[in-house]
């Protein structure tokens, strides 16, 4: 064979890989669509889940879900904004700072159920929080603040050192010129990270199985007294997310259409993922069209 | 704060012996400077404090955090072999897991044979898939064809683990129950579910890795005739290949301990697998599936810690093994 036939063998190998490759995602995203779209009724997402009988919807799940994610972004929001304006700003090139990079890096290489099982350790049982939603927020928390952080840090790392330079000569503090100059600069990436994060926050379910619980308590939508244990509003219930109703009803196989609650299921956290996905993107150029003068 | 008591008598001193641009001060009397605002630190210096102080809070928070992720379950791990007093040699090497019996039945070899054989099996699978479309993207492709494939991953990766778990469980379980017979749960179905998770995970690093390599290599080798497979086989990959090494321990890193997906599909009994097809556990699998089932401090329970302890000390080996390859590869 050849140095030219050699060329097309290769060029033609690598071509099949990666329409199989395109194949697989097709046939997964079909499958999940083709399979769970027909099930997504209203009735679906706005009735109960039902523990032992056919035709159970997802609202406490769908609900739940969402709570959990505006929760653990309120936690980790602000911690990982100051560790990444550290980073950004701050940090010189010393052990210190690979000190700090290397715990993030290891953070962030730990197995989602480690963490949730640190979480199980920490807050279900030390502090006495039992199965509940802020335990679950608390390990999303430690789940999310590396990426976040690193997506962040890379958003501010981005702004021009011009603009600092301006900030710094009108006298104003670093820390001013931080605030009032780089961080505005750097909202569009940093408003990207975090949707971005929000879709993995959404589909997670190693890290909530032992920390917010595999199952739902009665929840009473008209409660809005947050210290009530029957409010929606309530952080230490247990409760149960889309992501974990998934697992739940395949590993415990009890209700007879657990194939058809999980396909739907599964198609509706798919179309959220990608409307976060797709959300970022567009916020993210039109924020970057709007903040600068670029065309297009 | 002697420094600050030195500076008060300096600026006193300054005034004293009018060292100060005198015009002014005798306009406004030397009485009337304002000692105490004049060795203060400034406004600027204390919203700069204040600053750092905040963002210095919020990374101590995440070290203290990490610490505390390692000690404590550090030391649940370790009350096995430390109060149950199991032989750490035992708990590597032998097969029977029953520790509801004692402790002479907690070997957890073979979950860590399984995790292993997902493990590497899936990176088997994975990375020529993944070489395959990086290839396709930074050197065969244009422009829109790349950025195609881009978003084919990033929407692979937005894919949460349980929705693939349960396409292994209603699509991989059955057709290989049909194929190779058997219950279809095993190895070879979690492999083909982590091949697809990690999938995207390789393709980005070694996309990164591809594109940092410089272009006037390339140009060299097509200057000598080279062919455009040449290129890539003889010289692209080359230079990338120790980034190439790190994506795959990345993908490796996250096959180990990936948990739901991996529990959904590999069958769940703690058996040392005899071939692809047979039931089996990996250390994920088992920590989710029996974590609910033990008592807080019985044997039992302080097992299933041990392998959470396996499964942090694995992590932090492909940290090491990421960091030590990098290394290697800047030299």
């Amino acid at each position: 064979m050849n140095a030219k036939t050699r060329d097309k063998v290769a060029t033609a190998v690598i071509y099949a890989l990666v329409s199989v490759v395109v194949v697989i995602l097709f046939g997964i995203i079909g499958n999940i669509l083709v399979s769970g779209v027909p099930h997504l009724s209203w009735h679906f997402l706005t009735s109960e889940a039902s523990s032992y009988q056919a035709g159970g919807g997802v609202r406490d799940q769908l609900f739940n879900s969402l709570y959990l994610l505006v929760l653990t972004m309120i936690i980790s929001l602000p911690i990982a904004l100051g560790a990444a304006i550290y980073l950004a700003e701050y940090a010189t090139d010393n052990w210190f700072t690979s000190l700090i990079r290397t715990t993030i890096e290891i953070l962030s290489s730990l197995p989602s159920i480690v963490v949730g099982l640190f979480g199980y350790l920490l807050f279900v049982v030390q502090f006495g929080f039992g199965f509940s939603i802020i335990s679950g927020a608390l390990a999303l928390t430690f789940f999310n603040l590396p990426t976040l952080t690193s997506n962040i840090e890379q958003a501010i790392a981005g702004v021009p050192q011009t603009q600092r330079d301006a900030g710094l000569a009108l006298g104003l503090s670093n820390w001013k010129t931080i605030r009032g100059i780089v961080l505005p600069a750097a909202l569009p990436g940093i408003l990207t990270g975090v949707i971005l994060s929000a879709g993995r926050i959404f589909g997670e379910a190693a890290a909530l199985i032992y920390t917010a619980g595999q199952s739902g308590s009665t929840i009473d939508y008209s409660n809005w007294n947050p210290f009530s244990p029957t409010s929606f509003l309530n952080v230490m219930r247990p409760a149960e997310t889309l992501a974990v109703h998934i697992w739940k009803v395949n590993t415990e196989g009890i209700i007879p259409d657990a194939d058809i609650v999980s396909a739907a299921t599964s198609a509706l956290l798919i179309i959220v993922v990608i409307l976060f996905n797709l959300g970022a993107r567009a916020l993210g150029n039109h924020l970057y069209r709007k903040l600068t003068a670029a065309k297009s | 704060m002697n420094n600050k008591q030195d500076l008060k008598q300096v600026v006193n001193q300054a005034l004293a012996e009018q060292k100060v641009p005198h015009v002014k001060l005798k306009k406004i009397g030397v009485d009337k400077v304002n000692v105490e605002r004049l060795t203060k630190p400034s406004k600027e210096t204390r919203q700069e404090y204040w600053g750092k102080g905040l963002t210095y809070a919020a990374i101590i928070l995440i070290i203290a955090l990490v610490v505390s992720i390692i000690g404590f379950i550090a030391v649940r791990g370790l009350s096995t072999f430390l109060q149950n007093h199991v032989n750490v040699f035992h708990f590597l090497t032998s097969t029977d897991w029953d520790p509801g019996e004692g402790k002479n039945y907690v070997g957890a070899a073979a979950m860590i044979v399984t995790s292993f054989a997902v493990t590497i099996l899936a990176a088997l699978v994975a990375t020529p898939f993944a070489i395959a479309v990086a290839l396709f993207m930074t050197e065969y492709s244009s422009k829109k064809g790349g950025h195609f494939l881009q978003t084919v991953m990033e929407l692979l990766v937005g894919i949460p683990s349980v929705v693939y778990g349960f396409l292994g469980l209603t699509i991989i379980v059955p057709l290989i129950r049909n194929i190779f017979g058997g219950t279809g749960f095993g190895i070879l179905s979690a492999t083909l579910v982590l091949f697809v998770m990690v999938l995207p995970t390789i393709t980005s690093l070694t996309v990164d890795s591809l594109n940092a390599v410089p272009n006037h290599y390339r140009q060299a080798s097509a200057a000598l005739g080279a062919t455009h497979w040449q290129t890539i086989y003889k010289v692209v990959l080359r230079v990338a290949a120790p980034r190439i090494m790190t994506a795959v321990i990345f993908g490796m890193a996250r096959a180990f301990g990936e948990a739901l997906a991996v529990q959904m599909v590999i069958g769940n009994a703690v058996l040392m697998p005899y071939n692809l097809v047979s039931p089996s556990a990996t250390l994920t699998s088992q920590l989710t599936s029996q974590m609910g089932n033990t008592v807080m401090g019985t044997l039992p329970n302080n097992a299933l810690w041990s392998l959470a302890l396996l499964l942090l000390i694995m992590a932090l080996f492909f940290n090491f093994l990421v960091r030590f390859v990098g290394k290697k590869g800047q030299k």
